[in-house]
């Protein structure tokens, strides 16, 4: 990124290594050796102090919106008493030793865990760096380092007001002694819990900021690709001379399931691509829908892998009072990113030079190599900006097939997805049923909740050794039964595999989107069954002074929930723990000639520290109008063994003119940070329903809404 | 071959060699070199790739080169040497706007076409004009507020 290229001099350096956290280690190079030889600025130092005085943050998480480099900048500053601004930020390449996010083991910028992630880390990379700055002065000055500290880039040298700056310091520094365990600010803070300016946003205003699409190469080419439409099909064949005739086009590049064209731009090479007529070869050219729908259906009725059991949930059921049942279905979801699946890609003298923007680049870079017969060593990633990313870009096939076009191309070459591309050839959140039975007391309360999950096994494929276990995909069946403390409790996970050929992902809210509709609407009807208040059953459900019951009240309280509204409107309420994470949504809804129309969004958050408040309230916001989408529109369909939608003419999101009011109220707190990006976009669907169902009493089990209740705009 | 054909952007001329056809769009980011203004749907169904024509907001994705004739084409990188395009930008900052910023270059084209026309629009107003635009960060709130902090800057 302009702007942002690190000045090789005089580097100091703190290193966050591999997974299982920090290893400050020691200064990783000598400054001098640095600037000669270039390579031996090791790629894991977090910071550097450039002689200049210049400060330099690598972030190693993707910044695609949530505000990653601006609250590391705002970390590094608050240790090294500088405005964030002061921070300069650089996204870091790929690599999965490096840039391990410490608790995900691998450089992975996804579950709402950036912060998380770096909360611990960075401060203490920045404060060893602050130890050794006072370190390097004290023993210039021959002074007590105990009498100095840091001022506007200065250590200042308290009795005798001394002064030297960061860059004066930056080579002395680098040869103190690493601080093991340097102490971190705890209170007090000065930066953390400011409203400080994203340090991204100007670029992106005035047009520089640099996305993957944006990559300008010298002798670059651009390349138009389509995969086969049918799911799990082939290439069999294609004539090239329609689109060799296109002026501009300069190559014809086929793989196994797919066709690109190359031109000197990109206008040339959609217009050659529009121009050819593959012929596509196998695949499952009779799958429908209606055929996943059944298959899940019928999985329901299968007893799945235990993922959670408590109590004795048979002998409840036997002995219960009343009892509820229900199921669930949820659709298939593209994810719409805005900026549509890119990468540039040379493949020249056995090695591989990519830039893409990606949430997995380390993992993209060994993907890559495997796909390419290269070394690891012999693959680079260079990180850009991501222009939304919603989980898509967690996963690499895109990253290899533009490096398989790119083997058959001379220099380098910008593979561009068209939107039908985008929304035909995603990892999809696949489609997600849940059976819930609830034994109730003669009061109406749940003594068992039995959850029945039925999901295929993303995480069997995306973290295995983290998030599978014992036949459970723990993300899908993560946050099961909610909040709530039930005596009696049954979570059981039922694998649904997609087709083969079919690609299914991480979609924004994971586990927690799917889980939450389902639990929190089955509580409102639960509330109903017992004549009772929606908030008050939730209430007695949960453990006292918990922090989702603090918020639960807060959000009763900041939403007026009872008080009275205009005909025809009604309120829904959801709450949700997720992602180190309290959140809850009241939603008001007007419903009119049958259409539902979202007037006005509450949210409470507790995310504990709120680093930076008004990127919390941007997430918050955000999320919640990501889940307004899915919940009134979002539907991927197939027929004919192909993705029907393929734009957004037939994929819609919300616009302006449907967006409610929305209000985020952040609840002060000094618990450690949790995440923001997910919990909005996890609370909205069942809000909504809820508010539906206050309306019309018919409570709803799937997603979207109804079509016909929904006004398209 | 292909015709050489002259295009002027942010009131510099151009010589493109690209077929006439060619949607601006590339034109602009693969040939002139300015990538601020953004592909999103290749059909003018979001408004990433917004920019204006002789001052009229143009989806760039979908008009051929030359269609553009003698016009002057305004884009991100040349919009903020305008009044109105720097109260907007400025506005785009003071309301912390942006999230992953991608359609933002888009979106703001749109709301300054919609300042010069009418410089102080209601919601309504604002909905109408800027509900082409899609965001899926969800920052349409702040951009209805942004606008207005611009109006108020009454430079339009």
């Amino acid at each position: 990124m302009a702007g942002l290229t690190i000045d090789r001099r005089g580097f100091m350096a703190v290193c966050l290594a591999g997974s299982g956290g920090l290893a400050l280690g020691f200064p990783l190079f000598a400054p001098g050796e640095a600037l000669a030889a270039g390579t031996a600025f090791r790629p894991n130092a977090i910071l550097a102090i450039g002689n200049d005085g210049a400060i330099t943050a690598t972030v190693p998480y993707a910044e695609m919106g949530q505000g990653a480099m601006t609250s590391i900048a705002m970390l590094v500053a608050e240790e090294l008493e500088v405005t964030p601004g002061a921070v300069r930020t650089m996204l870091a390449p790929g690599d999965n030793r490096l840039y391990a996010h410490p608790v995900l083991g691998e450089q992975i910028t996804g579950g709402s865990a950036s912060l998380r992630g770096s909360w611990g880390p960075i401060r203490k990379a920045a404060a060893a760096a602050r130890v050794m700055l006072i370190e390097a002065a004290a023993r210039q000055w021959r002074v007590n380092a105990g009498d100095c500290a840091l001022e506007d880039g200065q250590v200042v040298h308290l009795p005798s007001k001394r002064r030297a700056s960061f860059g004066a310091l930056a080579l002395a520094a680098s040869t103190m002694p690493v601080p093991s365990d340097p102490p971190v600010r705890t209170s007090g803070f000065r930066v953390i819990g400011t409203s400080a300016p994203r340090v991204d946003a100007a670029a992106k205003v005035d047009g520089s900021a640099l996305f993957g699409l944006d990559v300008r190469l010298p002798g670059m080419v651009y390349a138009a690709v389509q995969a086969c439409p049918v799911i799990g099909g082939k290439l069999g064949s294609v004539d090239a001379k329609p689109a060799l005739a296109v002026s501009g086009v300069t190559q014809l590049v086929t793989l196994s399931n797919a066709v690109a064209v190359v031109g000197r731009h990109t206008g040339a090479a959609r217009k050659g691509l529009a121009m050819i007529e593959p012929h596509w070869e196998g695949g499952s050219s009779t799958l429908s829908t209606a055929d996943l729908v059944s298959k899940a259906d019928a999985a329901l009725d299968r007893k799945g892998a235990t993922a959670y059991a408590k109590g004795d949930v048979a002998k409840a059921f036997a002995e219960a009072a009343g009892r509820f049942e229900a199921d669930y279905r949820m659709p298939m979801l593209a994810h719409a990113a805005m900026e549509p699946l890119n990468c540039t890609v040379e493949v020249r003298d056995g090695a591989c030079e990519i830039w893409v923007g990606s949430q997995v680049p380390g993992r993209a870079r060994i993907e890559v190599a495997k796909a390419l017969g290269l070394g690891e060593d012999r693959v680079k990633v260079n990180s850009y900006l991501i222009g939304g990313g919603f989980g898509r870009r967690l996963q690499s096939e895109w990253i290899v097939q533009a490096a398989m076009i790119a083997r058959q191309v001379k220099g380098p070459v910008k593979v561009v997805w068209s939107r039908e591309e985008d929304t035909r050839q995603d990892a999809y959140r696949y489609h997600n049923h849940s059976r819930v039975k609830v034994a109730l007391d003669a009061q109406g309360h749940p003594v068992a909740f039995d959850h029945r999950i039925v999901a295929p096994p993303i995480m069997l494929w995306f973290l295995p050794s983290l998030l599978w276990k014992d036949g459970v995909d723990i993300d899908a069946t993560n946050a099961a039964s909610g909040p709530y403390e039930f005596p009696n409790l049954l979570v059981d996970y039922v694998r649904d595999d997609p087709p083969d050929g079919l690609l299914v992902g991480n979609w924004r809210g994971v586990g927690e989107t799917r889980n939450g509709f389902v639990v929190e609407t089955v509580m409102d009807q639960l509330a109903a069954k017992a004549g009772a208040d929606p908030v008050d059953y939730r209430r007695r459900l949960l453990p006292p002074h918990s922090r989702i019951r603090a918020l639960l009240d807060r959000l009763a309280a900041e939403s007026r929930w009872g008080s009275p509204l205009p005909p025809g409107t009604t309120r829904g309420i959801a709450i949700q723990s997720g992602f180190g994470s309290h959140m809850g949504l009241v939603a008001q809804v007007r419903m009119a000639d049958g259409k539902v129309r979202v007037e006005r969004m509450t949210a409470v958050i507790d995310c504990g520290i709120a680093v930076n408040p008004n990127v919390v309230k941007q997430q918050i916001e955000g999320g919640l109008l990501f889940g307004l989408t899915a919940t009134l529109y979002s539907n991927i369909t197939i027929r004919d063994g192909r993705v029907v939608e393929s734009n957004f003419h037939d994929n819609p999101v919300v616009r302006m003119v449907n967006t409610p009011k929305i209000d985020v109220i952040i609840i002060d707190s000094k618990e450690e940070p949790g995440g923001v990006g997910e919990p909005g976009t996890s609370i909205v669907a069942p809000a909504i329903v809820n508010a539906v169902f206050a309306a019309t009493g018919k409570p709803l089990h799937q997603l979207p809404l109804p079509p016909s209740m929904v006004e398209r705009v | 071959m292909e015709d050489a054909v002259k295009l002027k952007v942010n009131d510099k001329i151009h010589e493109i060699d690209a077929e006439p056809d060619t949607p601006l769009l590339w034109v602009l980011r693969d040939i002139v070199g300015l990538t601020g203004t953004k592909f999103g749907c290749g059909a003018a169904l979001c408004g990433a790739c917004t920019v204006h024509v002789d001052h009229e907001p143009r989806r760039s994705c979908v008009l051929p080169v030359s269609a553009v004739g003698n016009a002057n084409v305004l884009t991100i990188e040349g919009v903020g040497a305008t009044p109105i395009g720097k109260a907007v930008q400025d506005a785009w900052l003071q309301t912390e706007v942006v999230q992953c910023g991608y359609c933002q270059t888009g979106q703001i084209m749109q709301a300054v076409a919609l300042l010069t026309a009418n410089p102080a629009p209601d919601d309504g107003a604002i909905d109408r004009a800027m509900s082409g635009n899609i965001c899926r960060c969800g920052t349409y709130p702040r951009i209805r507020a942004a606008i207005h902090a611009a109006a108020k800057q009454g430079v339009a």
